[in-house]
């Protein structure tokens, strides 16, 4: 049951599909066929604006009495109540009401009566807003503008889409989707308001719900109108409001899940239950890549409250009344499984691979970078530094274990779960049980956490809970124990590099990096400082494990060699590391006021205590720029402890600040709990570790008590901004570490060898 | 008296507690944890499975007013114990109770899935010693927060006690 992945930094499925000539508007329905599932592609966001059959089909997803739907995206009821339909699912990132804020504030919608609903997993509901968003970071900006027809290929190939993740759903969904629907179905209302009360346009305002006739006072509300505005043709390019007419869009606005994640009412996938629903609890192949071979069933059957075994391919099921008994009955059993042939591979022999891999191999499998960086290197004069850096296997430690319930009845699979993208749930599930898609009916929950784990193409619970629910009457909950989650996760890779860098005269002449590890980086992560020669050298190594998304993907690992070396070759150069950086960075860039601003804020001049140090770096990641400064102090162990940080962050406009802050120091934590303690080690082909005792994340008490995040409003392409916390955090704490004890810090975690 | 259905094969204890001021019987095997009884059997979901090793504190409930790992204490222990979840902070009239009402206004949950657990030790922390110190917070909230609201966990419950305000004032 191992995922094939092919695409881990986008989870998007590899399925070829004939490119289509582009049509700007009144373009028809092209239908392709990718894989097991109906594509609809073929024009852009103009498919969803103009296209009536598939207005329709969300309408009558979505549509109840008196209520009337605009396009996929929204319905206005006649009580005035505006309903959003997000097509991302919320796994803490709060992109739910920000998105709600963008289409209030185009719409001129009153904050209160602006409801927020899971767009239902139907392909009406795909997001065509993401997929434009994304086409220019797949193929980049100059060729996304050049190539119509490459754009609308890979539309169709990444489509059905109701991805949350890349730091996306404000950044395309928002701005594309939400400002843009907002702006024309308001400019309908202004246009149903003109007719029934018989003036001129151009004499209507609109606020709070009502559209107003300045000269005479009388005013319509949504409600009345959206029967009548429903049936206009909406404008497929309206005038979008400027900075100025925001209303909400950059306020302090609460977030609107947080009530029901107070009281203990939301319900999260692993809540869901049932009438005559039973619970099951699994064991799957401890290497991955090994099958089930045998178990006895019966020490399991004869657990008190335990009523049915299942094996799977690789993994062994019990079914109980409830967890408790049927882990229970899972730990009464005694399966054996096969390592698949892995037990060779461990923590050791991946690293050692893969350094043999970037010294023997005839070519790298990506590269990017420019100028002889040999020449270089090589050239009289330089000071040459060379390091080897190493990152461990992360586990993605979302706060509430996989949960699935399934429900196989009348010939049809009903599933209920928190995944990052609803449709492709439906997709595998229905590969999984055999059935067609229609016949899958998911339900989106919300997600407690998920930080790239929860892509389906690489969730192994939907397929389990497909082929269990189809063996049993009754409705089942497939609950991961901890010590699954932790030991069968889709990991951030472990990954190795070499960088080679040349100094002269206190700048870069030259700097190679030379990584191993199963993703390719090139064109996710851009190298932002101007250095006359780069290169960057991809090495593709694969072990047994399943590596995959991890929040902010390839810019954690790439940003830590990255940042640590910097402050190697300002060593190197005798400069110091804030001035050093700002010499490779352009004059009057936005990169450089991030971290000026990071340097101002933390006082980087200022002198600190013996035993204290300060460390700086910037990345930038999903289209968002951000530099950090972490202090530490070092205890009597010799471990680190942090005792502030800052983050300035440019993502172009800060839709939700509230939340926006909280994103940035969660990410910033996120990526100094890594560093600090975690690691997922491998022996004969295993996971070794099981679980928070033996996997650290960071608690309160060690988390910084103080995180200054300032953003800067450049008014930029809008950036993400759940993931580009996240890292800088690991090379400013190293850098810090250097700072206070001279040690560089080249291997993560930190606590396995920073201890005296 | 609320009781619980069973399914045909277990062969239950009956014992007796109360949740939220309300009496209960439940018949469960003497070694199923509290956390799944009040899960699974009672429907309080509010408290939630992290890691079952009393690790994470996402499973956090008061008994008899002591914090307590749910994940880790079998029902059994409960026997004639009262029991406080999430769903029975909030007064009778449905009044969110002062650390729920912080916990709002300081905007602090992100997934939200670990914030029952680290209210309930809030609010024990607060009942304990009133107004904590940073290092009281330091030592009591031990609780795992994988989205990182750590700082405003710290706000909220500063706020909670009237020592963020205290603090603003001397700045």
């Amino acid at each position: 049951m191992m995922a094939d992945n092919p695409n881990p930094e986008l989870g998007y499925p590899e399925t070829e599909a004939p490119a289509a000539k582009p049509k700007r508007k009144g373009v028809k329905r092209r239908i392709f066929l990718a894989g097991s599932a109906l594509v609809v592609g073929g024009g852009l966001f103009g498919v969803w604006w103009t296209d009536r059959s598939v207005k329709a089909k969300a309408g009558a997803l979505v549509q109840g009495p008196g209520e009337h739907a605009f396009l996929t995206w929204m319905k206005i009821a006649e009580d005035d109540t505006v309903t959003l339909y997000s097509p991302h699912i919320d796994m803490g990132q709060g992109s739910h009401t920000a998105l709600a804020m963008m289409l209030a504030d185009e719409l001129d919608a009153a904050w209160d009566k602006v409801a927020i609903e899971q767009a239902p997993a139907d392909l009406a509901f795909a997001n065509a807003a993401l997929a434009k968003g994304f086409l220019p970071e797949m193929v980049g900006e100059a060729v996304a503008g050049l190539l119509p027809d490459a754009i609308i290929g890979m539309m169709a190939r990444s489509m059905p889409l109701q991805i949350t993740g890349g730091s996306s759903a404000v950044r395309f969904t928002g701005e594309t989707g939400m400002r843009k629907t907002g702006a024309a179905v308001r400019a309908a209302l202004i246009a149903e308001a003109a007719d029934r009360l018989g003036v001129p346009e151009s004499e209507l305002t609109t606020a709070g719900s009502l559209v107003t006739h300045s000269g005479s006072g009388r005013s319509l509300r949504y409600g009345e109108l959206a029967a009548g505005a429903a049936g206009r043709s909406l404008a497929s390019d309206p005038v979008l409001k400027t900075r100025d007419q925001w209303k909400l869009i950059g306020k302090p606005v609460a977030r609107r899940d947080i009530p029901s994640k107070v009281d203990g009412s939301a319900v999260y996938g692993i809540d869901f239950t049932l009438p005559n629903m039973r619970v099951a609890a699994i064991a799957m192949a401890p290497v991955r890549g090994g099958e089930l071979e045998s178990v006895d069933e019966a020490p399991a059957l004869a657990v008190k409250g335990v009523e049915k075994v299942v094996k799977l391919a690789d993994a062994v099921v019990v079914i109980g009344k409830g967890y408790w008994q049927a882990k229970k009955g899972l730990d009464a059993l005694a399966p054996e499984f096969s390592d698949g042939g892995n037990a060779a591979v461990s923590t050791a022999a991946i690293y050692a691979a893969q350094g043999r891999l970037r010294q023997t191999a005839e070519k790298p499998d990506n590269e990017g970078g420019s100028g002889d960086v040999d020449a270089a290197l090589g050239a009289a004069g330089v000071k040459v530094v060379e390091a080897e850096y190493r990152v461990p296997f992360l586990h993605h430690a979302m706060m509430e274990p996989f949960a699935l319930t399934g429900h196989f009845k009348d010939g049809k699979l009903h599933l209920w779960g928190g995944l990052q993208d609803p449709l492709s749930t439906r997709t595998k599930a229905a590969a999984a049980a055999g059935l067609d898609v229609d016949d899958v009916i998911f339900n989106p929950m919300i997600m407690g956490g998920g930080f790239g784990r929860r892509f389906p193409d690489l969730v192994e619970i939907i397929d389990q809970v497909a082929i269990i629910a189809k063996q049993v009457p009754y409705p089942v909950k497939l609950i991961w124990s901890r010590e699954e989650e932790v030991r069968h996760g889709t990991y951030r890779p472990q990954s190795s590099a070499m960088l080679k860098g040349s100094v002269k005269d206190g700048k870069i002449t030259a700097m190679r990096i030379d990584y191993a590890q199963s993703g390719n980086a090139e064109g996710e992560v851009p190298f932002i400082y101007a250095i006359p020669a780069t290169s960057r050298r991809h090495y593709a190594y694969q072990s047994n494990q399943v590596d995959g998304p991890w929040r902010s993907v390839n810019a954690t690992q790439l940003g830590f060699y990255t940042e640590s070396f910097m402050d190697e070759l300002a060593a190197a150069a005798g400069v110091e590391p804030y001035r050093f950086r700002r010499a490779h960075l352009a004059p009057g860039s936005r990169h450089l006021a991030v971290l000026d601003e990071v340097a101002r804020r933390s006082n980087w001049d200022s002198p600190l205590p013996d035993g204290v140090g300060r460390g700086i770096a910037i990345v930038e990641s999903f289209g968002t720029i951000a530099a950090e400064v972490v202090e530490v102090s070092i205890r009597e162990d010799g471990s680190p402890k942090v005792l502030k940080a800052w983050a300035v962050v440019d993502c172009g406009t800060t839709v939700s600040p509230v939340n926006a802050e909280a994103q940035i120091a969660g990410g910033l934590i996120m990526g100094l709990s890594s560093a600090m303690g975690e690691q997922v080690t491998i022996e004969k082909g295993a996971v070794v570790e099981s679980n928070f005792a033996d996997y650290p994340i960071l608690k309160l008490a060690d988390a910084p008590a103080q995180i200054d995040v300032h953003f800067i409003e450049s008014g930029a392409k809008t950036g993400g901004i759940g993931e580009p916390g996240l890292p800088p955090a690991s090379p400013a704490l190293a850098n810090a570490i250097a700072a206070a004890t001279g040690k560089r810090i080249r291997n993560l975690p930190v606590l396995t060898q920073a201890k005296a | 008296m609320r009781r619980v259905n069973q399914i045909k094969g277990a062969v239950p204890v009956a014992i007796a507690f109360s949740v939220n001021g309300k009496p209960v019987s439940v018949e469960a095997e003497a070694d199923t944890p509290l956390l799944w009884v009040l899960r699974d059997d009672l429907g309080l979901t509010g408290t939630k499975f992290g890691c079952g090793i009393a690790a994470c504190g996402a499973c956090s409930v008061h008994v008899d007013g002591a914090i307590t790992r749910s994940c880790s204490v079998p029902v059994s222990d409960i026997a004639g114990k009262a029991v406080t979840t999430i769903e029975g902070l909030k007064s009778a009239d449905g009044v969110l109770h002062k650390v729920q009402a912080a916990w709002i206004d300081a905007q602090v949950p992100q997934c939200g899935y670990c914030q029952s657990g680290q209210i309930m030790a809030a609010v024990a922390l607060i009942e304990a010693v009133g107004t904590p110190s940073d290092a009281q917070i330091d030592e009591a909230m031990t609780n795992i927060c994988r989205c990182g609201t750590y700082p405003r966990i710290r706000k909220a419950i500063l706020a909670a006690t009237g020592a963020a305000a205290a603090s603003q004032e001397e700045a």
